[in-house]
This record gives structure tokens, C-alpha cells and sequence, in this order.
């Protein structure tokens, strides 16, 4: 029971950690409050699994389905949100449509049926007494590894130099010659990218449907706040809170996998009552 | 005779000389007479419920699009004024005259309760905040399926009216008189105070306006209209459910807001009525495509007109006065005001 509570935990917090942190960072450099960025978690899965079903490798499939989430999320960002992103409100429509767009894509490509993705790692080891699957473990190192490569992409990296520099005042960011746009064009794509390999560490692990978006999208949201908008950091703490909170309901309470989304939201108010700008989030100056 | 010359006085100088008020006069009268053209159940049932959703939306826009406060939990108000009115109906079997009221006042109380913890968020977590609320009674919804009816909802509510005629007058009726108070609640002292809140709440507070009662006032009215709009929605369908409550509906007066126009209380109307037909349409006409053509026509409609539909088809047909600011219609040469030059 514990060991199960651990390993789905572990694996839960890697893949809203992922998904929080390119959440945060787009929020955080394009002010985009990207209600759709979980429907490319969405797209690719599927994308794995149009792939893999096509007879191409997992090896070759993978990092195609990546790419190609990539490309058609910065085509639609350059369509339809980059053109109305002074307009707070038209983007948070503009998002929403677009998530509803690619529910109803693969939805009418692939039928409102679960589908299963066949494992890429097959089988289990036992660390310590505890059956850990090699799937988890991937989708934990996935985790891991992309988490890391963003802490050196913008802690060591002019690019990310660049991206720090949006996000903490676009003007300025802006007269020191930056070409601000295509900042924050390269740190969509790298949301995307990242919502990509969360898709794809949970492709094999949880069934595939058009409606996988919208849990993890209020997740994220909570995440985000709770850990304090622009703070990075503050999301991935965020993402593993709510994602323990979520597993030990699901485990702990009978009938709890009605209230997994309650729990989670009730946490973030909760903190709310005490700290409004969430745990890491600069306190809020009265803004003019 | 005299009333009867002032008021065509008025009719002239007051709505004629603006093509928008003279849309509107002729989209009210418009629907006072539909009954008389068509009484095929299906289009009464159309309008009908596009007037509920448009009250909801018009809700929505008075927290959101004027105050500033923006709202992705309004669902809540909708759900407890449903909910509310739905349980006095099966269980007490109380008469619509008094679930409905009860279920506005109940759903003003969770503005109210709503409204308190979240005076000291700003901006985004405010709007995440409200989020959770409807979720987490859902969950509670779900959890007790005895007292909620679960995921089947709740039957057995009473019909408004005894023929779809009557319910169409009735339900239309008291739409229009709401959108009617909040458009005047809009464009009254109050509605100046409330945009004033959305563009700088200190300088608010410093010219010595308690901004702190005007954003819960505005909690409770956007509760109160939205509670009424889901009372009125559950005595109509005559099924109260957890649907009431889900992300979608939060994100429904939302999709008719924004596309129609935030910050007016014509916008959210409009972004209604012109929505809400075509997503039927497109049900009749392509079921399996519906709601992919829907998510395109609202992505591309805002690409073009990122302000809303509503916002640009008045700037297209009216223009401001360069000198004292008063709306004038499109082909004017002079102002009607001050009498200054239109011409560039």
C-alpha cells in the first residue's frame, strides 16, 4: 500500500511537474495563461500511439511525436494567439478554443474510445521488497531529465539568459535588443515540447482519450498558483503536492476518485487563506 | 396625448439617433412578437434557452468584464440557484414563484461566501480560486447521491408554465428585466465605480470610495442574476445535474462574453444569440463535426475581431466625437452634441 502510494506519487509528481513547469514558464515570459497547454499533453499521446500503431519503432516514433506536437503548437500560437496577445481576455479564449479544437481533432480521428498504448518497457524489478514497474521508472527518468534540462537551459545558457530577462520585464528586455517576440515564440515551443514528453510518459501508463486534458489542465492550474505564479520552482513544489494529495485520496478514502479534483483544489484555497500569492510568489505590490 | 407625444419625442431623439439603440429596440420587440409568428416548440425552445444563457453570460460580465474580477467558477452561482430550486421542488414541492426567488438568494449567499476569502487575491489567482469552488461541490454532489441525486441528478421538478407559450413569456420576461436592470446597474453611478475598480483600484480607494463593498456588491448581483438564470434553466429543462456544476459550464458564459464583447452588457447578449443558434445548427447539421466547426468559428472570428463581435460592429457603424466624446452614427457630419466637425 505505501509502496504503491510512493511509486504512483513519484510518477504523478514527474508528469504535472512537467506540465506546471512549461505552464509556469510561458505564464511567466508571455503573460499567455495557456488554457490549452494540456490538450498537446493530450495530442501527444495520441500522436504515440498513431505512430507506434503505424509500424514505425518506439525509438523513431517517440521523438517524431514530439517534434510534431512541437511544430503544430507553434504554427497554432503563431495563427491565432500570437496576433491578440495584448488582449487578456481573447487569449483566455482563444486558448480554450484551441484545446476544445484538438479534443474534437482526435476525436473524430481516433473515436472518444480508450486506447491503450503498449508498454515500451515491459516488466518490474523490486527494489527493497517493492514492485517497481520499468515503465514508472522511464517516465520518472523522463521526468527527471527534463527537468534538469531546463535548469541548464536557463540557468546556463544566453538563451536562457534571454528567457529570464523576458520574464522579469519585457520592455527593458526588449531595449537591451532582444527580439522579444521570438523569445517568447522559442519558450512556447519549449512548453509544448515539454507537454510532449509528459504525454508521452503517460501514453502507456494511463488509457488515451480526447477528455485527458481536462483533469490535469485544473491540476496544473492549482499547481502553478499554489507554488506562486512566476516562480519556477514554486510550480514543480506545487505539481508534487497536489499529485501526493491526489494519490493518497485516491488510496486512503473510500470513493476518493470523485473527490481527487476537490482535494487538490481545496488545498490551494486553503493556502490562499493564509499566503494569497501562493507559497513562493513574490508578495504582490499594489500594481498601477 | 401628452405622454403618448413625449414618448415619441424621446423615441427620436433618444434611440433613433444611434443605429446600436435602435438594434437593440428592434431585437426586444422582435422577441416579444416571435410567439405570434412561429409557435413551433423547437424555436421557442431555442430562444428561450439562448435568453437563460445570455442572463448567465450578462452575470458573468458585470464580475468579470466590469470589475475585473474575473470569474472561471460561475458555474457555482448557476449550479446552487438550479440545485437550490430544484430540491425545494422535488422534496417540498414548492411552487416556481418561490424556488426561483429562493435559489437567486441562495446563489447571492455564495457570491457572498465566494466573495470574502477572495477580496485579497488579484487577477489571476483570483480567477483560479474561483475555479475550485464549483469543483469541490461537485465532488460533494457525487459523494452524497441521496440527498443530490449523484450523477443522475434530480427529477421531478415542476414545469413554469402550463403551455410553451406561457413558459416562453415568462422565462423571456424576466430575462429581459434582469439583463434590463443590470445594463442600467451597468450604466449607472455604480457601473462607473465598478469599471473604475477594474482599471486602478488604488486611485479607487484614494478618491475615498470603500472598494472593498462595491467588489463583494458586485459578487453578490453577478450571484443573484446567475442563481436566477439556473433556477429558471432547471425549472425549464426540469432536470437539475451535475452537468450544472461541470468545467464547461464554467467556461460558458465565458465563450459568449468574450466573443461577444467584455465590459458591456450588450456584448455578452449578443455573443449569445449569435452562438448559441449556430452550435444548435450545427448539431442538426453535422453532429460529429459540431463542436470542432464551433472551436474554429470562435478562434477565427477572434483572430479578426480580437474585441468582440458585438464591439465591432458598433465601431463599424458608429464613431466617438473627437471633442466631447458622445457616440455619434457613421454617417453624421457634425456632431449631435456639441456641433463640432465629424470630417477628418
Amino acid at each position: 500500500m505505501i509502496a504503491d502510494i510512493l511509486v504512483n506519487g513519484m510518477v504523478r509528481s514527474g508528469v504535472y511537474a512537467m506540465l506546471a513547469l512549461g505552464f509556469g514558464l510561458v505564464f511567466g515570459v508571455g503573460r499567455i495563461l495557456n488554457l490549452a497547454h494540456t490538450a498537446f499533453y493530450m495530442l501527444a499521446a495520441y500522436a504515440l500511439f498513431a505512430l507506434a500503431g503505424g509500424g514505425l519503432g518506439l525509438p523513431l516514433a517517440a521523438p517524431l511525436a514530439v517534434l510534431a506536437v512541437a511544430g503544430i503548437g507553434l504554427a497554432l500560437y503563431k495563427l491565432f494567439v500570437e496576433p491578440v496577445r495584448e488582449l487578456e481576455a481573447t487569449v483566455l479564449l482563444s486558448t480554450l478554443a484551441l484545446a476544445v479544437l484538438l479534443q474534437e481533432v482526435c476525436h473524430v480521428l481516433f473515436t472518444a474510445d480508450l486506447l491503450y498504448v503498449p508498454p515500451a518497457f515491459p516488466g518490474y524489478t523490486s527494489i527493497a521488497g517493492v514492485r517497481v514497474g520499468h515503465q514508472e521508472a522511464a517516465a520518472l527518468g523522463l521526468a527527471v531529465v527534463s527537468l534538469v534540462g531546463v535548469w541548464f537551459l536557463l540557468s546556463r545558457t544566453r538563451l536562457g539568459l534571454a528567457i529570464r530577462a523576458c520574464a522579469q520585464d519585457r520592455e527593458v528586455a526588449n531595449l537591451m535588443g532582444m527580439n522579444v517576440n521570438r523569445v517568447t515564440a522559442v519558450v512556447m515551443a519549449l512548453g509544448f515540447l515539454l507537454a510532449a514528453l509528459a504525454g508521452l510518459a503517460v501514453a502507456p501508463l494511463f488509457p488515451v482519450e480526447p477528455k485527458m486534458w481536462s483533469h490535469p489542465l485544473v491540476i496544473v492550474l492549482a499547481a502553478v498558483v499554489l507554488g506562486g505564479l512566476g516562480s519556477l520552482k514554486g510550480s514543480v513544489i506545487g505539481a508534487v503536492i497536489l499529485a501526493f494529495a491526489e494519490v493518497l485520496v485516491v488510496f486512503l478514502v473510500p470513493g476518493g476518485s470523485y473527490l481527487r479534483t476537490a482535494v487538490a483544489l481545496l488545498i490551494m484555497v486553503g493556502v490562499f487563506l493564509f499566503r494569497p500569492e501562493g507559497l513562493f510568489g513574490a508578495g504582490i505590490p499594489e500594481e498601477r | 396625448m401628452f405622454y403618448f407625444r413625449y414618448f415619441l419625442r424621446y423615441l427620436r431623439n433618444e434611440v433613433f439617433v444611434l443605429p446600436s439603440r435602435a438594434v437593440v429596440l428592434a431585437f426586444a420587440l422582435a422577441l416579444g412578437f416571435l410567439p405570434l409568428i412561429t409557435q413551433d416548440p423547437y424555436v421557442l425552445r431555442l430562444v428561450i434557452l439562448t435568453a437563460l444563457f445570455s442572463l448567465y453570460a450578462a452575470s458573468w460580465d458585470l464580475l468579470s468584464g466590469y470589475t475585473g474580477q474575473v470569474s472561471l467558477g460561475h458555474a457555482l452561482f448557476f449550479g446552487v440557484g438550479a440545485y437550490t430550486a430544484a430540491l425545494l421542488s422535488a422534496h417540498l414541492r414548492l411552487p416556481p414563484y418561490a424556488t426561483v426567488p429562493a435559489g437567486a438568494v441562495v446563489a447571492t449567499g455564495a457570491g457572498l461566501l465566494v466573495g470574502i476569502p477572495c477580496l485579497r487575491l488579484r487577477r489571476h489567482y483570483l480567477a483560479l480560486a474561483t475555479l475550485a469552488f464549483p469543483l469541490m461541490l461537485l465532488g460533494l454532489v457525487f459523494m452524497f447521491p441521496g440527498f443530490s441525486g449523484g450523477e443522475g441528478g434530480i427529477w421531478r421538478i415542476s414545469r413554469l408554465a402550463p403551455s410553451r407559450v406561457g413558459e416562453y413569456y415568462l422565462i423571456v420576461g424576466v430575462a429581459a428585466a434582469l439583463i434590463a436592470a443590470l445594463w442600467k446597474v451597468g450604466s449607472s453611478r455604480l457601473g462607473l465605480i465598478f469599471h473604475a475598480i477594474r482599471e486602478d483600484e488604488v486611485a479607487v480607494r484614494a478618491s475615498g470610495i470603500d472598494a472593498v463593498r462595491y467588489k463583494l456588491l458586485a459578487f453578490a448581483l453577478s450571484g443573484l442574476t446567475a442563481g436566477a438564470a439556473g433556477a429558471l434553466y432547471a425549472h425549464f429543462t426540469r432536470i437539475a445535474g451535475p452537468s450544472n456544476l461541470d468545467l464547461f459550464m464554467s467556461f460558458q458564459p465565458v465563450i459568449w462574453t468574450i466573443f461577444g464583447g467584455a465590459g458591456t452588457i450588450y456584448g455578452p447578449v449578443a455573443g449569445a444569440f449569435v452562438l448559441y443558434p449556430v452550435l444548435d445548427l450545427l448539431q442538426t447539421a453535422v453532429p460529429k463535426y459540431r463542436m470542432l466547426l464551433f472551436a474554429l468559428l470562435i478562434l477565427l472570428i477572434l483572430r479578426f475581431m480580437p474585441q468582440g463581435v458585438a464591439i465591432w460592429v458598433r465601431d463599424a457603424i458608429e464613431r466617438a466625437c473627437p471633442g466631447c466624446r458622445v457616440r455619434n452614427a457613421r454617417f453624421r457630419r457634425v456632431c449631435r452634441a456639441c456641433g463640432a466637425s465629424l470630417q477628418p
